[in-house]
């Protein structure tokens, strides 16, 4: 599903955000990204998002590769590829349906269908019941929630999630993390970023790939570190 | 649809530098307008000048009149003429005194009439232009009979030249003017952009295509270069007004030309905003 082969991602000259980086995410997994700040988790996401290119090397994610991609796929690719923030990134104007349903609208769903899809995504989630709620009347967690069903609104066959946790306070951090779990359960690949030590230890079938420096230390698929 | 609402919601959010694009847009049309109309009476004068457009070759005296009368022949076959009068010299006088009622005295105490004969050669339809003219003038001058050939070759002249000036101040003062409300335009455009940079950003990151994202931008410039369009005909038009009222008659410029004037503006806005589209769209990213 997810392939990064010799991956190198340099800014500059000389700074190098990945080096040389192999990765595979097989179709239905579950993964954590773990390393430190500045490791290259960002990077690694942003690349299977294809916000960016590598500087050398080659991204696959499902039919496409970074090497032949067009500027006009981008958006086919993103409709398969969803993507939940740290920050949460809801529009603060619109209401938790609204929220979700802009992702149909621009995504071209037929309105008609926009109404009963986000009533369904919303209680996907757990919030059917806050549907009008704006972000700023909305906690932490349900904030995340909703902005996990917008990237659902796409039905996409992976997830990336950057850090999706690391705003909420433990209570919530957890709900959202079984929300993800229900997620992969149904068959979606799910890659997600997170420093959150205590969260890896508590769900030691996630396979978890470390980094350092830019460079893979650990992937536990492998057991190898190096 | 949705275009269409979020460009006028674009205006709302923006309304001064929504203005000044289309009253940017305006001026340069009003400009454009005011030499149109110009232009269009200059070019009503011109048909008047050419329909009256001739050549005139004065006769020495004591010339065979036979002779003359197979040159009439012979310039009646050129192409560019219709048909040439002979004026003799008793005629010619007899214009003259008619003519210029103040010098009959002159005229009548006269022993000698000191007018030549001359030869009035119309000019055909569609060859009553100042090159037409002069090139009619110098195939007749060629004629040992003809003393002189006189066409009004300097206020025909003039005339055009006129028309030329027209038309080059309307490009000039115009095409500076719409220059900067392309790129008026371009600012308000890109503040739209700006404002809803987070939308945009969102956008991209679910998957929304590019022509997606550009239509409501486009639509603006659209929208602006057509309010501007439409004010500019009006303000050309009440000075049109005033101007045929208070100082000369004048005549509104054929329709089609309003019509055209409108479709240009639109296209202008829609262009304007295309350009700023394609580079601010590009600096914003998922991240």
């Amino acid at each position: 599903m997810i392939k990064l082969q010799a991956v190198t991602k340099a800014y500059g000259r000389t700074a190098h955000a990945l080096d040389d980086v192999s990765i595979h995410v097989g179709k239905g997994e579950m993964v954590f990204l773990t390393g430190a700040s500045g490791a290259g988790k960002t990077t690694v996401l942003r690349l299977v998002h294809m916000q960016t290119k590598p500087t050398k090397g080659e991204v696959r994610v499902s039919r496409f590769s970074s090497s032949r991609i067009r500027r006009r796929e981008l958006p086919e690719l993103r409709r398969r590829v969803g993507f939940v923030f740290q920050d949460f990134r809801l529009l603060e104007s619109l209401s938790a349906a609204e929220n979700v349903a802009f992702a149909l609208e621009c995504t071209g769903t037929p309105r008609a269908k926009t109404g009963p899809r986000v009533q369904k995504l919303l209680a996907q989630v757990g919030l059917a019941a806050r549907a009008r709620s704006y972000p700023r009347e909305l906690s932490g967690g349900e904030q995340q929630r909703v902005a996990i069903a917008r990237a659902l609104a796409t039905e996409p066959l992976v997830l990336l999630a950057d850090e999706p946790t690391g705003n909420l306070d433990d209570r919530a951090a957890t709900g959202v993390f079984s929300l993800f779990r229900r997620i992969n359960a149904s068959g979606t690949t799910l890659v997600m970023a997170t420093h959150d030590a205590e969260l890896i230890r508590r769900n030691p079938d996630v396979r978890v790939i470390e980094l350092e420096d830019g460079a893979v230390v650990f992937d536990s698929a492998s057991g190898a570190s190096s | 649809m949705r275009s269409v609402r979020e460009a006028v919601a674009g205006f709302g959010r923006a309304p001064l530098l929504g203005g000044l694009s289309v009253g940017s847009i305006a001026v340069s049309l009003f400009i454009v307008g005011l030499f149109a109309v110009a232009g269009h009476n200059v070019d009503r004068a011109l048909s008047g000048v050419e329909s009256r457009v001739e050549v005139v070759a004065y006769v020495r005296d004591a010339v065979d009149e036979e002779l003359v009368g197979l040159a009439v022949a012979e310039m009646e076959a050129y192409p560019e003429v219709d048909h040439v009068t002979y004026v003799s010299k008793v005629e010619a006088l007899y214009r003259a005194s008619q003519e210029l009622t103040e010098f009959s005295d002159v005229f009548s105490d006269l022993e000698v009439n000191p007018l030549p004969a001359s030869l009035v050669v119309q000019l055909a339809e569609g060859s009553r232009t100042p090159a037409d003219a002069e090139r009619v003038a110098e195939r007749i001058e060629g004629y040992d009979f003809v003393e002189e050939v006189r066409y009004g070759r300097e206020w025909v002249d003039r005339l055009y030249r006129l028309r030329r000036i027209v038309g080059g101040g309307a490009l000039l003062l115009g095409g500076s003017f719409a220059i900067g409300a392309v790129l008026l335009i371009g600012i308000a455009v890109r503040m739209a952009i700006l404002a809803r940079r987070r939308e945009i950003s969102i956008m991209k990151t679910v998957g929304a295509t590019e022509s997606y994202i550009r239509r409501p931008f486009l639509v603006e410039g659209l929208l602006t270069g057509l309010l501007g369009g439409l004010l500019a005909a009006l303000l050309t038009y009440g000075a049109y007004r005033i101007v045929d009222r208070a100082l000369l008659p004048l005549e509104w410029v054929p329709e089609w030309w309003v019509a055209v004037g409108l479709v240009f503006a639109a296209l202008l806005g829609m262009a304007a905003a295309t350009r700023a589209v394609r580079r601010e769209l590009r600096r914003i990213d998922v991240y």
